[in-house]
């Protein structure tokens, strides 16, 4: 195929370049640009007649416009993969940034990827175990979900990320699991945290590091999810792979959007974001899961910080209707410092129920988990009420309730940075706090598991019973 | 045929060149690859076109070739648990060539033109036939006799009829028209999708839409041909309730429109309905269904279209004679494509930077629901109810879609996040959501059996209106301050709120209530008020009898089995009796 060059772009404006009188540019197709001292990457946003509107994948600083030579390949962006990524630091478009040599491609991929045919989808039904109660217990993680951590500044949301990547298996041996690492606009000190923590845990070798810190520039930015995604898809689906995407900081990534938006002048939607926002956050979100016949899965858990931990501002809103539930974290969890400081109410995982149950962790799982809820639910109206009317004005039942929801915090939701809880145990913990409540207040759990699981920590009685369990 | 020429790129959108004669919403191939596209405006010889398909690699002065044809559905036996994208597409046949990803530029037939099917005959050669006129039917499944109809602007004299096994293109029946013009006609019709299929006379809904979900048919009623909404924030479980309407509903056909959602739902839906069985005829689920699975990541003009797609399947079945129930989750992302088109247009932006059209789109849309008597003969009165889902930013209601949508359906259900986080579900408000079917909920029941229903149902949001107003007062002076007659209702009110509105879709047992358990349910929580207001002005302390053991009973009310619901009748006596003997325990 004969691809062109041609010389002299017309105009740059931030992240988009314009070149006139170019023929037969196609539509969203990999630009190469040299000047005299670099070369940068860009791909076609639009093509109206003999003008096409470039968008750049680096900082055009120190580009002449008049100088340029703008050479169109006739090909989408292709991120060549390989195994050899896996323990490896690489930049938002695969180059490698730890200093070592290129990874050797086994396969050049497009990296907008395709859309999973609904009907080769497997259903996402196998837990993960991530060792954290307020997630086996109560917003379960199975293979192939997309369950994001919405989070604000200041949270300890990379730790929880961190604390997962260690912690996270399948109830299962035997099969090759990978990490890929998503940095996007993140803070020198957040990725560097991050990636001692992997070498620290042995993590690295099976774990891909696509980093774009904060200092750097925006629009790098905008191809790292869908670099990450491409590379997940081949190890997964060509090779067998479990694979879990962090993507960290999902809100960074959308304002980059916004930026490259903004620049070319579109209608903005709410708060200045593009309106086809929703359709493009789901063509990342929307590359996880599972495919029938296939071994492997992708498992996706994007981080992002909620402005001003508004979580009807339009980033966490299209992302929670995209993604399979969220983990909220809530401030005020944290002020009382508890880690992990998970708010259960607001927190769902929408494909809970088919990864639980018996065979998969055990046959009260679900009934427990949503006795769990709505006592806690109740705790916390019985706590707001107390504020304002004084602990005293309470019925007894409620007083028992506020308890709960106390106990609840510190003992259930708290646990260490380093302590993993089996699903075992984290069930087992449940029934023991929930031994705090009157039986008949159990409306949520089946008569047969009662007897089953709590009839033996309510033979302790009253005080006693509560000193075992703080 | 039209031959013009790529002019402009941007993502969905192709303007082109040299397009002079072109009609509008007419379908054209785009481009090599041939993707699908739609006209959607001309101006001199150019013409904006949506493309269904991805546009990557799309370069300009490509050809552009009209079809002369609308964006049309083919229908016909072979639809019926058929799982479709937006343009109807079989997802079936796309993966059997292309593989697990979706690939450009692929047509295939909506309906498998090999298969033969069993075409039995019902009209006679000689007869005078019009449009809608029955020719015969094809048992499709157990569940669907699949009518064959004379197609839409039709008539004339049937000059020979076949019966036998027939694949879909063969020609089945020959009729004569007044000009003396034969015209074959095969068992599969084109139809296109965004016009309304004629009917005789549209009527007032008068029968209830049973869903077996306590919240909707007790409280919130939707008929069967009416229109209802659900918006919500996410996590409030629109969607696990759409899966309940479709599971459940007593429709004879289902019509599932997955519109810009996830891709895993879709094949939840997928794996469930072969499996789940319909509690009516014991048959699977799917043999009455069909999905068109448009998912967020497919390409967004098709999202736009499959809504169409949708209504213009559902209003086929329609003519037959069923009553149909279409469930589009969500609306929202159908509009949200519309915007996205529009501002690629540069077209002027309404609110929120919907287009000014929003409103009308959105109406002719709930407006193809209703109840009607069909053309043709014989004469039959059908339905075809529509839900569609609202998923508003921050499950903000004054969001554009929700208002417009709101001016349209007759049924509210209103989504709560805070029920949701306590996990009360389903997690519909009973304060803000309405039905305007009441009036005729009413009349309804006092031809049937429940009579009482009414009444209890009137006690129902009676009981949860008061406890509205007496949480404020407890929220301020206390529990304590309240007199015994308040602390009863707030009790009754809970016990609504939990033993009766709350329904687990994923028990057994729960996730389907007949509506006669429903209102033996019912019975049982007045019978529970009646009694114990009574002692109460006998001067029984409340607190005996907050402390009677039938919490539990009542609360485990839910996992009687439909068998079995003389328990509910035993249950209504021993609350009774129990409540009774505490004023009989003081005298």
């Amino acid at each position: 195929m004969i691809t062109k060059e041609y010389l002299g772009a017309s105009s740059i404006a931030g992240p988009l370049m314009v070149v006139e009188g170019v023929k037969g540019v196609g539509y969203e197709e990999l630009v190469e640009i040299k000047s005299k001292d670099r070369f940068t990457l860009g791909k076609v946003l639009e093509v109206s007649g003999d003008k096409a509107v470039i968008q750049l994948f680096e900082s055009p600083q120190g580009l002449d416009p008049q100088s340029l030579r703008i050479h169109f390949t006739g090909k989408s962006l292709r991120l060549g993969v390989s195994l050899e990524m896996l323990g490896r630091v690489l930049d938002g478009l695969g180059r490698p940034r730890d200093g070592g040599a290129p990874p050797l491609a086994e396969n050049f991929i497009d990296i907008n990827g395709r859309p999973i045919n609904p009907f080769s989808r497997a259903y996402p039904n196998e837990f993960i175990e991530t060792g954290i109660s307020s997630i086996d217990g109560l917003n379960v993680l199975v293979r192939g979900q997309k369950l994001p951590i919405f989070s604000g500044s200041g949270m300890p949301h990379m730790r929880i990320a961190a604390q997962i990547v260690r912690q996270a298996k399948v109830l299962k041996s035997g099969e090759s699991f990978a990490v890929i690492f998503a940095g996007m606009g993140i803070t020198f000190e957040e990725a560097n945290f991050l990636i001692k923590d992997f070498e620290a845990s042995g993590a690295m070798e099976r774990t891909t590091v696509f980093l774009n810190l904060a200092n750097e520039p925006v629009i790098e930015r905008i191809a790292i999810p869908r670099v990450t995604l491409t590379l997940a898809e081949y190890l997964a689906f060509n090779h067998n792979y479990h694979v879990l995407v962090i993507l960290a900081d999902m809100t960074n990534y959308c304002e980059a959007l916004r930026e490259v938006s903004a620049a070319r002048k579109e209608i903005p939607g709410r708060r200045g974001y593009p309106g086809y926002m929703y359709t493009d956050l789901s063509t990342i979100y929307e590359r996880a899961g599972r495919i029938q016949g296939k071994i492997g899965s992708i498992t996706q858990i994007p981080i992002l910080t909620m402005p001003e931990d508004d979580r009807t501002h339009p980033i966490p809103d299209l992302t929670g209707y995209i993604t399979e539930g969220q983990v909220f974290l809530s401030r005020a969890l944290h002020r009382k410092g508890i880690y992990p400081p998970v708010d259960v109410l607001p927190s769902l995982s929408r494909l809970m129920t088919k990864g639980i149950g018996a065979g998969k962790t055990r046959e009260d799982h679900s009934d427990l988990s949503n006795q769990l809820f709505s006592a806690y639910a109740r705790g916390r109206e019985a706590r707001e009420l107390a504020i304002i009317l004084g602990e005293g004005a309470l019925l007894d039942v409620d007083k028992k309730f506020l308890r709960f929801a106390d106990v609840f915090e510190t003992r259930f939701l708290r646990q260490g940075e380093y302590e993993s809880r089996s699903v075992i145990e984290t069930l087992e913990k449940s029934w023991q706090i929930l031994s705090l409540l009157p039986v008949e207040e159990l409306k949520r759990v089946r008569k047969e598991f009662i007897t089953k699981y709590l009839d033996k920590y309510l033979s302790q009685v009253g005080d006693v019973q509560e000193e075992n369990i703080l | 045929m039209i031959k013009g020429k790529v002019a402009k790129v941007s993502g969905p959108l192709v303007i082109a060149n040299n397009m002079s004669g072109v009609q509008m919403f007419e379908i054209v191939r785009v481009g090599e690859k041939e993707l699908f596209g739609e006209v959607i405006e001309t101006k001199g010889d150019l013409a904006s076109i949506q493309v269904y398909e991805e546009t990557e690699g799309l370069k300009v002065g490509e050809e552009v070739i009209s079809t002369g044809n609308p964006l049309s559905v083919e229908l016909g036996p072979g639809i019926m648990g058929g799982i479709y994208d937006g343009i109807q597409r079989p997802l079936k046949a796309l993966r059997d060539m292309q593989g697990d990803f979706i690939s450009r530029g692929i047509s295939v037939s909506a309906l498998d033109k090999n298969k033969k099917w069993l075409f039995q005959v019902i009209a006679k050669q000689g007869d005078q036939l019009a449009s809608g006129d029955f020719l015969g039917f094809v048992q499709e499944t157990l569940l669907v006799k699949h009518y064959i109809m004379v197609p839409p602007g039709l008539s004339g004299k049937l000059l020979e009829i076949k019966e036998g096994e027939f694949t879909i293109s063969e020609n089945i029946a020959i009729l004569k028209d007044s000009d003396g013009i034969e015209h074959n006609i095969s068992m599969m019709q084109k139809y296109p999708v965004r016009i309304g299929r004629p009917f005789t006379d549209k009527l007032q809904p008068d029968e209830p839409l049973i869903t077996g979900q306590r919240v909707f048919d007790s409280m919130f009623p939707i008929f069967k041909g009416g229109t209802a909404c659900i918006p919500g924030p996410f996590g409030s479980g629109k969607t696990v309730m759409q899966h309940q309407l479709a599971r459940w509903s007593d429709a004879d056909i289902i019509i599932y429109v997955g519109c810009g959602e996830r891709g895993n739902e879709m094949t939840e839906v997928l794996i469930d309905f072969p499996e789940l069985k319909d509690p009516r005829s014991g048959r699977p689920l799917m043999e009455r269904t069909v999905l068109i699975a448009n998912t967020s990541n497919m390409p967004v003009a098709a999202r736009e279209a499959s809504v169409f797609t949708g209504i213009a399947i559902a209003e086929y079945f329609r003519d037959m004679g069923y009553n149909v129930a279409m469930m589009a989750d969500s609306t929202s992302r159908w509009a949200e494509a519309m915007r996205e088109v529009s501002g690629r247009l540069e077209e002027m932006p309404g609110e929120e930077g919907y287009p000014a059209y929003l409103g009308s789109r959105v109406a002719s849309f709930y407006e193809r629901a209703g109840k009607v008597k069909t053309v043709g003969n014989p004469g039959r009165t059908a339905s075809l109810s529509v839900i569609g889902a609202v998923s508003p930013p921050g499950g903000d209601l004054s969001d554009p879609v929700v208002q417009a949508t709101l001016r349209e359906v007759r049924v509210f259900w209103g989504l709560d996040s805070r029920l949701a986080f306590a996990r009360h579900f389903p997690s519909i408000n009973w304060l803000i959501s309405y039905s305007l079917y009441s009036h005729e909920f009413e009349k309804y029941f006092e031809k049937g059996e429940l009579k009482s229903f009414n009444n209890i149902r009137k006690w129902t949001l009676k009981v949860l209106e008061e406890e509205a107003e007496l949480q404020e007062i407890v929220r301020l002076v206390g529990m304590d301050a309240l007199s015994p007659n308040d602390r009863l209702t707030l009790e009754v009110a809970r016990s609504i709120r939990e033993d009766f509105l709350q329904q687990n879709s994923y028990h057994e047992i729960d996730t389907y209530t007949s509506l006669n358990k429903q209102f033996l349910m019912l019975k049982v929580i007045s019978t529970y008020e009646e009694t114990a207001r009574l002692a109460v002005q006998k001067e029984v302390e409340i607190e005996a009898i907050l402390a009677l053991p039938l919490k539990e009973s009542i609360s485990r009310m839910k996992e009687i089995k439909e068998t079995e619901l003389e328990k509910l009748e035993n249950l209504a006596v021993k609350v009774k009796e129990l409540i009774t003997g505490l004023v009989g325990g003081r005298a």
